[in-house]
């Protein structure tokens, strides 16, 4: 659909705005609605609109499989991680009291790193099923 | 939603059963809005009527648009299915009444959850301090569920395509 010049164009606007809406979602989830699952899918809906209309051979040299893949299993790393340096502090598994001093500071530091994770591994998880689908009636996998 | 949720039921055109399944998608969010779960809504719009919509199309462009017409009756299923919602809104009867501040799930730990969440975990967002703090190891379980529906979608996807006729 890249000869399409009105949707290249709003394409091009609009993914550098939902990129930041997807940031916003993801730090900002502690004061207003949203978190990392929301954060983790709306940057993924931004790279799918980016495959619809660039085709996605383009968006598989953007963000290539491995990084995906990568994603995928980082953000569950990393929340297990978070868990385990509580443990490592002193505290419970998934303790954040211990993560810092006055503790309602460790919940919060422990509640970024938490929803990080969980945006990493759906960001991961969506863009990689969508690879999947959208690439499988095209060419044989190569791999 | 009634409207859409008949549509997707008569049609037989999947295409526009995927589009219609995205408004109804839409509709719930708006909804969900209303009920003050924004939280929710925004998780309804996003997954809901945008990444599985997506999918859905893309699922639809490998194996074709038409539904094939049924080979069995409808009035078995649709007997089943009337008598499922029926017992069901029959369960919606002994429920306390919406938005009732003294149901009994109100009254467990969602007290401590209002009056000291903000307090002990420095969150404003409750819905937020419940899923990653109180709820942690839940959040954990849904993040790996997550992973393995990934991990899941790429053991069955990624092979060679076999030849036609020999199945998936």
């Amino acid at each position: 659909m890249r000869h399409y010049l009105v949707l290249r164009v709003i394409a091009k606007l609009l993914i550098p705005f939902m990129m930041v809406f997807a940031l916003y979602v993801q730090f900002h989830g502690d004061y207003g609605p949203g978190g990392g699952f929301q954060a983790g899918v709306i940057a993924a809906a931004s790279v799918v609109l980016y495959a619809i209309i660039f085709g996605l051979p383009t968006t598989r040299k953007v963000i290539p499989d491995w990084l995906v893949e990568t994603m995928l299993a980082a953000g569950v790393l990393l929340y297990a991680t978070v868990g385990l340096v509580g443990i490592l502090l002193g505290g419970n598994y998934l303790d954040y009291f211990v993560l810092g001093t006055p503790p309602a500071h460790g919940q919060e530091r422990g509640i970024f790193w938490v929803e990080m994770g969980v945006g990493i591994t759906v960001f991961g998880v969506m863009l990689k099923i969508f690879y999947m689908f959208a690439g499988r009636g095209r060419e044989a996998d190569t791999e | 939603m009634a409207f859409a949720v008949v549509a997707i039921a008569v049609q037989r055109n999947l295409f526009a059963v995927v589009i219609l399944s995205g408004i109804y998608s839409f509709l719930m969010a708006t909804v969900l809005v209303a009920l003050d779960a924004v939280d929710v809504a925004m998780t309804e719009a996003s997954v809901g009527a945008g990444i599985s919509t997506v999918l859905l199309l893309g699922a639809l462009y490998l194996c074709g648009g038409e539904e094939a017409k049924p080979m069995w009756r409808v009035g078995l299923p649709l007997l089943l299915a009337v008598v499922t919602g029926g017992v069901l809104v029959y369960g919606t009867l002994g429920l306390p009444a919406f938005s009732d501040p003294e149901a009994p799930i109100h009254q467990h730990v969602a007290k401590r959850y209002i009056e000291e969440g903000e307090r002990e975990t420095g969150v404003p967002n409750i819905v937020t301090a419940v899923l990653a703090s109180y709820r942690g190891y839940d959040t954990l379980g849904e993040t790996m569920v997550v992973f393995t529906a990934g991990v899941g979608v790429i053991a069955l996807l990624r092979r060679r395509r076999r030849p036609r006729g020999e199945g998936k």
